[in-house]
């Protein structure tokens, strides 16, 4: 599990829960490493300001994590974190490595609003 | 909510944590003020196992333990945003932040440390986790069987060009210099490691790919010729820039733009101390980051005190 204060996705079964519960999510797929630290810090930081927003982390290397891995928009990624916005249960970004906090608010207002 | 500190620090790194832990112990109002992740380029080790007192210990993990002993002794933290005004000159200054919300304070504590240096090439930024990497170990496993460049000269770049190794099937180092500036103990271990080939006196002029990095354009300095490379994968170290960029015309800044300090870590304005990556020195380190917020705290803490004595009104 990951040591930060987000929600935790820890199964492929977390997983499509959260999109099923959820309208908007934002999942932060990485390890406790310095390219994917800054990016939590991002999320947790924008939790109380998008309420709108469900977001969570899940561990890159757990096998369950195929279901980002895989994803046919994560396909030409070659850095982490794999960060992953879905809609209503659809993907409608995905970013790859570090990402600011200007960079990850505009994509929020861009697919979700506040 | 009151906007008025005794001591605002800008930057929440290895040197401004600690300059907020002495100032807060003090019981000196303090505020931290932080662009980025609170840790700065602590955050981005691994291991730290040169901490005296600590035999191993993550960065992100100081950081956090830092974070919250500033936090304990009641400093107040506020990160991720954005630093649109400085004013240091006169007894008060005032910093903008997020263009609308305004602190003031006696003294500040610039602890802006630094950042990555980028090539700052067409291609670089758009290929960004997409076969361009600035971290090793986060990305090495990419790279599996597959032949990569890493780009500079310094320790980092021939360590961790050792250990991608691991990973990649060829490593070529490109370096603008025709020798390195890496210890000469990192620069024999690449050059006995069979994985390991260079190009020296070279650099990188254009990142090629339109999903993902196939390829790269490298000119050779002394003759400017261009060849082109395949290659999915770049791992970028050349070293660090100081972030003094919103300081430039406000503190002394030297030719690299490092804010110049006296042994007190003041800086030519009154009341203004900078501590850590972001001074002119040489040795960049966690532990020397503590020692200049150390000394730059207790320097503002005697500022402050000269202050009150100044005021204080004469019996007649």
């Amino acid at each position: 599990m990951l040591h930060t204060n987000l929600t935790h996705v820890l199964s492929e079964q977390d997983h499509s829960k959260i999109l099923q519960e959820n309208e908007n999510v934002m999942i932060c797929c990485g390890r406790m490493g310095p390219m994917c630290i800054p990016v939590y810090e991002v999320m947790e930081e924008l939790e109380s300001e998008y309420k709108n927003v469900k977001f969570a982390d899940m561990e890159f290397d757990t096998p369950d994590a195929k279901v980002i891995r895989n994803l046919p928009e994560c396909r030409s990624f070659q850095g982490i974190p794999f960060v992953v916005y879905y809609k209503n249960g659809q993907v409608v970004k995905a970013t790859s490595s570090i990402q600011s906090i200007e960079q990850v608010t505009t994509i929020l207002d861009q697919n979700f609003g506040k | 909510m009151n906007n008025h500190f005794d001591v605002i620090i800008i930057g929440g790194g290895a040197a401004g944590l600690t300059a907020g832990i002495y100032l807060s112990r003090a019981k000196l109002s303090t505020l931290i003020l932080n662009e980025g992740t609170v840790g700065g380029q602590m955050v981005l080790t691994h291991e730290i196992a040169n901490y005296p007192g600590i035999e191993s210990i993550s960065g992100y993990q100081l950081a956090r333990n830092m974070k919250a002993q500033a936090q304990k002794f009641g400093c107040t933290i506020k990160s991720n945003l954005k630093i649109t005004g400085i004013e240091l000159s006169g007894d008060m200054k005032q910093i903008t932040v997020n263009e609308s919300d305004v602190y003031t304070s006696n003294a500040v504590i610039i602890a802006t440390g630094g950042k990555s240096r980028t090539i700052g090439v067409p291609g670089e930024e758009n290929m960004k986790g997409k076969g361009i990497s600035y971290c090793a170990t986060c990305d090495g496993d990419f790279f599996q069987d597959k032949e990569i460049i890493v780009v500079g000269g310094g320790n980092s770049a021939l360590e961790e060009a050792v250990s991608l190794t691991k990973y990649a099937s060829k490593v070529t180092i490109v370096h603008q210099f025709d020798h390195f500036q890496a210890f000469e103990h990192y620069v024999e271990e690449a050059k006995l490691n069979s994985k390991i080939n260079f190009i020296m006196e070279s650099k990188i002029v254009e990142f090629i790919g339109d999903e993902k990095l196939t390829g790269v354009k490298i000119q050779n300095i002394a003759s400017n010729e261009i060849a082109k490379m395949t290659i999915e994968g770049v791992f970028i170290f050349i070293g660090y820039v100081p972030n003094t960029e919103k300081l430039d015309g406000m503190v002394e800044l030297n030719q690299w733009k490092e804010i110049v300090v006296d042994k007190n870590m003041a800086t030519n304005i009154p009341g203004v101390y900078a501590a850590g990556d972001s001074i002119a020195k040489r040795y960049r380190q966690v532990t020397t980051a503590v020692a200049d917020g150390t000394i730059a705290a207790l320097s503002a803490a005697d500022y402050l005190n000269s202050l009150k004595k100044a005021f204080i009104p004469v019996e007649v």
